[in-house]
């Protein structure tokens, strides 16, 4: 665990299980394609990105809290990859995102048929 | 409350006290006040969602700096009681360019009286995104979470 950076645990709790608060932020999308293009160690990533290394881990573990990415020790290495569970991720995040569209739906359009009628 | 799912397909139901038409408008035509905020591509914030109303029309967000990102195709426009579109947004949260690996979402509003309209939605074909992708492999088997989301939906409407 030497090296890694902590993470607060106030941005741990509003990001997980919530990847689209996690791909809010540019740096942390772009982490995100990379690691999705094909696993990429921290230090690779600090490379390829105008952020620093410690900033990298600290992202990659906002995205793992969200279920986006997994990690892998290799020697003294962390691999990062994108979570292969794609399509049941997907499918969980779709299910929640309706669910709130149309309890929001049908507040607007019962409170807009008020006002109308 | 929801009905049943297939596990390639997301399935909700809601039934609002207003005529179909009403509905068919509100969903079409104030797509921006119903979407969740934090379901966002851009780099920037969201201006406005725009729905343009036909067959063939983009469904897109512009960002208050102009730049625009189109997550979902029309291809049904069929008011008062149809819309279907393509959902153009895959697993790795990046924009689909292929028609053929898109899922679909249709939505139908069907009459139950003057002011009572059931809206049925079906967000299908979800495994198209994963086709391609080797991580799809295991992506249909868990349903872990269904029992969760079931009762967290019977609790908001």
């Amino acid at each position: 665990m030497s090296g890694q950076v902590r993470v607060g645990l106030r941005s741990v709790v509003a990001y997980q299980a919530d990847p689209w608060a996690a791909l809010g932020d540019p740096t942390r999308r772009a982490i995100f394609e990379r690691v999705a293009a094909r696993p990429r160690a921290v230090g690779e990533l600090a490379l390829e990105l105008p952020v620093s290394r410690p900033a990298v881990s600290q992202h990659l573990k906002v995205l793992k809290e969200a279920g986006l990415v997994l990690d892998q020790a290799a020697g003294n290495r962390r691999i990062y990859r994108a979570d292969p569970d794609g399509v049941a991720a997907l499918r969980a995040q779709l299910d929640r995102f309706w669910s709130q569209a149309l309890a929001t739906f049908k507040e607007v359009v019962e409170q807009d048929n008020e006002e109308v009628s | 409350m929801t009905t049943q799912s297939q596990p390639t397909s997301v399935r909700h139901e809601v039934v609002v006290a207003a005529p179909a038409e009403r509905a068919f408008r509100v969903f079409t035509e104030q797509m921006d006040r119903i979407k969740p905020r934090e379901h966002n591509l851009l780099a920037v914030d969201v201006e406005e969602t725009v729905v343009e109303p036909r067959a063939g029309g983009r469904i897109y967000d512009r960002g208050v700096d102009g730049s625009e990102c189109e997550w979902a195709t029309v291809t049904s426009f069929e008011p008062p009681e149809r819309f279907v579109f393509s959902w153009n947004i895959g697993t790795t949260w990046q924009l689909e360019t292929d028609p053929a690996r898109r899922s679909e979402v249709e939505v139908r509003f069907v009459a139950e009286g003057d002011q009572r309209t059931r809206v049925e939605l079906e967000h299908r074909h979800l495994d198209r995104h994963g086709e391609g992708w080797e991580g799809a492999r295991e992506g249909v088997d868990s349903a872990d979470g269904w029992p969760l989301y079931l009762q967290r939906f019977a609790e908001l409407v």
